[in-house]
């Protein structure tokens, strides 16, 4: 009974920060609360979130994708390069989203057939991904109209009854789309069963394979997504980009209180954990505190939420 | 003359299991002596309360006459008690030298001294035997026989006073074995006690001249091999009692058509060819020694391992080799390590239960908690799972009731026919009285059911027909009636050692 009252009020934990945090630079630093701020900062920390998503998905598989960086920046530079080409930037967005996700399958493909830990698997595509966004873009970037993807990613949207830009409303549809995904289809317990225990699930008629194939192109899609949002935002395609991303985006699925032993994850928290890593970087600008120790403060939110892990499961 | 080695009166309880209760073993200095007993008696957990692996909650260790209190193995180590087990070894990745030496390294400016270590090395070797071990080689590229010489060597080298070996045979050939007989009279001469286990008695009697046997956790028989045949042995052994008793009803159960026929199956390693009929209506008892096959045949059964060569038909029909389809066809599985395999401990008593029985639900593949309690519901109320709610964590259940949420998932399923690898292991009694009831009425109600154990009185109280397996075989199965505890033992211990040599 212990155990649930401390997972249950852990699972508060993400949201509860993000609160006092918000309000902690906000009353020194009132403009941290405008409208613009808030907007611009969750504009941001859709970049994060969203291929957050797709890794709570991988982490509670007892999966890992570190290669995710690389393929937004691949991904990117490909919608930028078929812009160039004429594609219109909808098509592009398209072969985005359906190169991620295929990225993805190829990542799964190699953790199932191999055996291999899913953590080298993905190192050495991340790499692979990188090189060819390098040789895409011929080691420069790729100036394009991203057209409509400009749009959508402006912090202020066009009509103030939206209150926040398009791709803050992208990323609720997701959380939506996917938390009904984990928690309501037959799938969603298949991922939870294969990260809690592969023999179970594998006894109980589970296709283990095929679970963490679709499950690693989920995450590769969401990868797309944002590998075409950041065309939209840099209006090009910078094969550079993303670098380090996967290591954010890893770090917000456990603040939010995924285990990387697998079996356990929360999407909603996952988001949270995003937004409390980009506030937590807006608010040191704001404060004035150098780029720096913003990494050690976000190094530090990171070592207690791990610790925070282990306090929850004990 | 002190003996080396006295435990007395150990008592080490797991849970609600008393493991060991009053269990005594004495070694003298320079002696062979076989620690024998069934499947469960309790030999290894008398081996690990003397590595200090397992607290005792009662119970006496002297070495050489002085008490002796093991906090690990290392400690155990350092007083000079070295294990050697089966298959592990200890160091699989060091050079042999510096498995042997690893202990005794001398360092010359801050690197090992390799001449002194080479030296020391084949100087422990060539105590143990005459082989050829290259000092240079990695541990885990040796054969298995050379294994067991390193680790012997390495025991000596720490001036081991007391040698155990946990059934040092079962992985080597004819040759090797004689080898193994030759190194233990080395050591006999050289004063070391040694624990010999194993299941093997013409081997036993090879290789010792004392014994003690194990039953339920109590030395029922210490003295020398000459007093005593191999009969007598065996029905030291058996004769166990089963805490439960389940009665079966006097009238004969009707058996109906055949729901499982397998044949010639075989798959790596094991089984070897096994062919049997299980019938609707039938409880079918599969003995055996641990490591004779058992398990790897269920899990071929149901598609956990692949098949090599041979058939299984489903009501006459072959299936698709998945567990998926097994459940598909109604069959469900009870495994043997279901904290390792059988559970995912984490998740909740609802979702484990339902879990295989999710493809029944329609709906294009949504479904929520209140379609897995309600799957979960009838299942858990039959077998009385004690919980606080359905959505509890399977690890917070005891481990009675954790078994009874590995078999509602069968319930859950409405599976006809049952593979169930060793149903009862270290439940307690109400809830294996349980779980004999369900079993015998599912059996009742059409149910075709595989029970492999290794507790001899279970099997005869529970089991129509039983077959034993030895070496990846199966012996003609054969009608309870015609069996004993004593028959059954025998069956599984008889020749298994020729079998092995054979292969």
């Amino acid at each position: 009974m212990k155990s649930s009252w401390r997972r249950s009020w852990s699972s508060l934990l993400p949201l509860l920060a993000l609160v006092l945090l918000v309000l902690a630079i906000g009353t020194a630093r009132p403009t941290f609360l405008s409208v613009l701020s808030l907007q611009t900062m969750a504009m941001q920390s859709v970049f994060v979130a969203l291929p957050a998503l797709g890794m709570t998905f991988v982490v509670i598989a007892g999966g890992i994708d570190i290669s995710i960086g690389s393929v937004v920046a691949l991904t990117a530079v490909l919608s930028a390069y078929l812009v160039r080409d004429g594609a219109s930037p909808l098509v592009a967005t398209g072969a985005a989203v359906f190169f991620g996700a295929l990225f993805g399958f190829g990542n799964a493909l190699l953790v199932t057939s191999l055996r291999v830990a899913p953590f080298l698997v993905t190192l050495g595509t991340m790499g692979i991904a990188r090189g060819l966004a390098k040789w895409l873009a011929d080691d420069q970037k790729i100036d394009a109209d991203p057209g409509f993807l400009s749009e959508f990613v402006r912090a202020v949207p066009s009509s103030p009854y939206l209150l926040f830009g398009p791709s803050v409303w992208l990323l609720l549809v997701a959380l939506c789309c996917t938390a009904v995904l984990l928690r309501r289809t037959v799938f969603g317990l298949h991922v939870v069963a294969v990260g809690s225990n592969a023999a179970n699930a594998r006894l109980c008629g589970v296709r283990v394979e095929r679970t963490l194939l679709f499950v690693y192109a989920l995450c590769g899609l969401c990868a797309g997504i944002v590998g075409a949002l950041q065309f939209g935002e840099l209006g090009c395609g910078v094969p550079t980009a993303g670098a380090g991303l996967e290591l954010q985006v890893i770090a917000a699925v456990v603040i939010g209180g995924a285990s990387l032993s697998g079996g356990e994850g929360s999407l909603l928290g996952a988001v949270l954990g995003a937004l409390l890593t980009v506030v937590l970087k807006a608010g040191c600008t704001q404060l004035g505190i150098a780029d720096h120790w913003q990494d050690v403060l976000i190094g530090a939110v990171i070592v207690v939420a791990v610790a925070l892990d282990r306090w929850r499961h004990r | 003359m002190p003996f080396r080695l006295s435990m007395q009166d150990v008592v080490v309880t797991f849970g609600e299991a008393r493991v060991l209760d009053g269990a005594s073993l004495q070694v003298e200095p320079g002696e062979v002596h076989a620690l024998l007993g069934e499947n469960g008696a309790g030999k290894s957990t008398l081996l690990k309360a003397l590595s200090g692996l397992v607290p005792m909650q009662r119970g006496r260790i002297e070495l050489d006459g002085q008490p002796f209190r093991p906090k690990g193995p290392l400690d155990a180590a350092r007083c000079g008690i070295a294990v050697i087990h089966q298959e592990l070894s200890v160091v699989p990745h060091l050079e042999v030298a510096d498995a042997i030496a690893l202990s005794r390294h001398r360092s010359r400016f801050l690197l090992v001294d390799r001449r002194a270590r080479d030296g020391a090395a084949r100087a422990a070797l060539e105590l143990v035997a005459r082989v050829d071990v290259p000092l240079r080689a990695r541990v885990q590229s040796l054969s298995q026989a050379q294994r067991q010489i390193v680790e012997i060597a390495r025991a000596l080298q720490q001036d081991a006073r007391l040698v155990v070996m946990d059934e040092p045979t079962s992985s080597l050939g004819k040759d090797d074995v004689e080898r193994l007989f030759v190194v233990l009279d080395r050591l006999r001469e050289r004063g070391i006690a040694v624990v010999y286990v194993s299941h093997f008695l013409a081997e036993v009697r090879r290789a010792a001249s004392t014994a003690t046997v194990l039953r339920d956790g109590r030395t029922v028989f210490r003295g020398s091999l000459t007093e005593v045949d191999d009969d007598g042995l065996v029905r030291h052994m058996a004769g166990r009692e089963l805490e439960v008793r389940f009665e079966r009803p006097a009238s004969e159960r009707k058996l109906g058509p055949v729901v499982l026929e397998v044949r010639d199956l075989c798959a790596q390693p094991l089984p070897r060819s096994v062919s049997f009929d299980l019938h609707e209506g039938e409880i079918f008892g599969i003995g055996g020694l641990c490591g004779a096959g058992r398990t790897e045949l269920v899990e071929a059964l149901f598609s956990l391992r692949p098949v090599t060569l041979g058939s299984i038909r489903v009501r006459g029909r072959e299936v698709e080799p998945a567990p998926s389809a097994r459940w598909r066809e109604r069959l469900g599985m009870v495994v043997e390590d279901r904290k390792l395999e059988g559970l995912a401990l984490s998740q909740s008593i609802a979702s484990n239960v339902a879990l295989p029985s999710l493809f029944r639900i329609g709906r294009r593949g949504f479904c929520a908690d209140r379609e897995l309690v309600a799957l979960a519901e009838g299942p858990c109320a039959r077998l009385q799972v004690k919980c606080s709610s359905l959505l509890q964590p399977v690890g917070e259940l005891s481990g009675g009731n954790q078994q009874k949420v590995a078999f509602a998932r069968l319930l859950a399923a409405d599976s006809r026919v049952l593979l169930l690898d060793e149903p009862t292991r270290g439940i307690d009694v109400h809830s294996r009285a349980m779980l004999y009831r369900t079993i015998h009425e599912l059996a009742e109600n059409g149910a075709a059911i595989l029970v492999v154990s290794s507790q001899l009185p279970e099997l005869l109280s529970l089991c129509d027909r039983i077959a034993v397996m030895r070496g990846g075989r199966l012996t003609p199965p054969r009608s309870t009636a015609e069996w004993t505890q004593e028959s059954l033992l025998a069956e599984a211990l008889q020749s298994a050692s020729t079998d092995e040599v054979e292969a």
